[in-house]
């Protein structure tokens, strides 16, 4: 487990930041460019001394200002994936991995031949660094961060620097960390998309604090990580498995909650636990059960919350039996169906718009 | 060549070999305090270690005599102690002539230690590298072009110091007699002409090449890194 809560002053900006994370998962930490996640990131890595502070990993004080005890970064065991890979150009992509290797401390849970197997690095070993394409260099820059045996993975916006197609490239590799290596990792990102795919657990960070922590269904719905995501944006997650794939149609039940949800099976069998998220424009609210409608899934449900989302629209959440889901409609839809709090009634969501949207999560 | 004239060659380019060899690790030193150092007095380091370049030789030799003549406090201490006189000697030379390559090499140094990726050396130590092993198995590989530079470039000007090298370990034939001393002497010689220009076209010669040399290994490094 990792808490850590940290102050730093540099010139005008202020890092206040506290959070914990269970081990293990993914933590996204997530907030707009110059909001401080990656000056908490090198915090958390030692390369950056805060004014005052506290790290906890696993049970060992990494920092603790109090008492005048820091861990120097080279000792914290802390692999570091950086924006720009940092892979070191006077030597090759094997020499990389086996600067990371000779100098592991701790116990070893992953060796040479299994982060290479991860990573798919065997053709790239030979190769010189300024020969790797953006997205290698990340795959290289991950495997050797794995190599020196870390109890915690930082990666700092791995992606950001790669375009889409690449992007696609490195994130099967990511899920495939995250699914089968027990390391807790730390993962930067502004961009909303990577964040569903691969954290279990959220951060919500703006002007260098954490606004809001939680793990990501809970999360979906709160107002502050609406503030950073934009309107189109918002939407719950939620998580499921999946019973029953009907081959005909395509279409996959999906367990949520109590409920069922019909979408798309897109290459997904029975058995696998997904993560959806169901954007609150993509909602429909009914106050009878409808008939007669295209639309594959209609739940029932109860509002739970109402509340203002501009200043035409309001967002209704709807608990559809132990998950949630949000929609947007227009002030003047909530005027007209008079819907409160407590009242009974239906969410009707499209399975094509969940099209794509399915993500698979440990 | 006559039998004097390649010794004199020899003699230069033992002594330039010695006295690279010699400031090399000092001028990486003080380098990196130039660079890294955050001290009260780095303003007075650099500007002396670029005083040979603004003194006249001859000063600079003048200065090695008191501090490393005989009876000088550092040239008193080494005989002493270790029997070790460098005055009038082969070492003496090379010990003048590193004096005056070392502002050479230190700039050189100091530019590719400037050009260093400080976020590779951060990479290194969330790796595990300490201080030490990050400067050796990263900043020092990193540095290789403007050390090969410096080092050839030191190299070359450390064949034709004349000054410092003449005041103070004089003009000793087999001993301290190098090309330029050589060439100054033939030209004071009566016949000596063409000896003289014979020297001449050997230290241009030799100046050249080492140029050539030192940029093509820069661009060889280079390319290696990838840049």
């Amino acid at each position: 487990m990792l808490r850590a809560d940290v102050r730093l002053r540099r010139g005008t900006f202020v890092l206040d930041a506290a959070f914990e994370m269970p081990a293990p998962g993914v933590v996204a930490l997530f907030g707009r460019s110059g909001c401080g996640k990656t000056t908490l990131v090198n915090v958390l890595a030692g390369l950056l001394a805060p004014d005052a502070g506290v790290i906890e990993l696993d049970g060992h004080l990494l920092l603790d200002t109090a008492r005048r005890l820091t861990v120097p970064a080279e000792r914290r065991r802390i692999g570091y994936v950086f924006q720009d890979a940092r892979l070191f150009p006077h030597l090759r992509v094997a020499a990389n991995l086996h600067y990371a290797r000779t100098r592991a401390r701790g116990p070893a849970y992953i060796d040479f031949d299994a982060v290479v197997q991860l990573l798919g690095l065997a053709p790239l070993l030979p190769r010189r660094c300024h020969e790797l394409s953006g997205g290698e260099r990340q795959r290289v820059a991950i495997g050797r961060a794995l190599l020196c045996q870390p109890q915690l993975l930082l990666l700092d916006e791995p992606l950001a620097a790669l375009d889409v197609a690449r992007r696609e490239e490195v994130l099967p590799y990511l899920e495939a960390l995250r699914d089968r290596l027990t390391v807790p990792m730390v993962y930067v990102s502004h961009n909303f998309d990577e964040v569903l795919r691969l954290a279990t657990h959220l951060v919500v960070m703006a002007d260098g604090g954490v606004v809001a922590q939680g793990d990501l269904a809970a999360m979906s719905l709160r107002p502050e990580l609406r503030a950073i995501t934009g309107p189109d944006a918002v939407g719950a997650i939620v998580a499921g498995e999946i019973r029953a794939v009907d081959a005909v149609s395509g279409l996959a039940s999906m367990a949520v909650g109590s409920g069922e949800l019909r979408v798309y099976a897109d290459g997904h069998v029975a058995g696998a636990r997904l993560r959806v998220q169901v954007l609150a424009r993509d909602v429909i609210v009914a106050t009878q059960e409808p008939h007669g409608l295209s639309v594959r899934n209609c739940l029932p449900g109860i509002i739970t919350g109402l509340v203002e989302d501009s200043a035409e629209a309001d967002l209704v959440t709807i608990d559809i039996g132990g998950a949630t889901l949000m929609a947007r409609i227009t002030s003047a839809a909530t005027r007209e169906l008079t819907l409160a709090v407590g009242m009974p009634v239906w969410a009707l969501v499209k399975a094509v718009s969940l099209r794509g949207r399915l993500v698979r999560h440990s | 060549m006559n039998p004097s004239e390649t010794d004199a060659l020899a003699l230069s380019l033992a002594v330039a070999s010695r006295s690279v060899l010699w400031s090399l690790p000092p001028a990486v030193l003080v380098a990196w305090l130039l660079v890294r150092g955050r001290f009260p007095g780095r303003t007075a380091l650099d500007a002396f270690v670029h005083l040979p370049l603004v003194l006249p030789p001859v000063a600079v030799g003048y200065l090695l005599l008191l501090l490393f003549g005989t009876r000088g406090p550092v040239g008193g201490w080494l005989l002493r102690t270790f029997d070790l006189r460098l005055i009038f000697t082969r070492n003496g030379a090379a010990l003048a002539t590193a004096v005056m390559s070392f502002p050479l090499l230190v700039r050189a140094l100091r530019i590719s230690l400037e050009n260093v990726d400080r976020g590779l050396e951060e990479a290194a130590r969330t790796l595990g590298a300490g201080t030490v092993d990050r400067f050796v198995t990263v900043t020092l590989p990193l540095m290789l072009p403007g050390i090969i530079a410096g080092t050839i470039t030191a190299f070359a000007a450390g064949l034709g110091e004349f000054g410092a090298v003449i005041t103070f370990a004089a003009n000793i034939p087999g001993e301290t007699r190098t090309l330029p001393l050589a060439l100054y002497t033939a030209l004071q010689s009566p016949g000596g002409d063409r000896e003289a220009a014979r020297l001449a076209a050997l230290s241009i010669g030799l100046g050249v090449g080492g140029l050539l040399l030192a940029e093509w290994f820069a661009r060889r490094v280079r390319a290696m890194l990838g840049r």
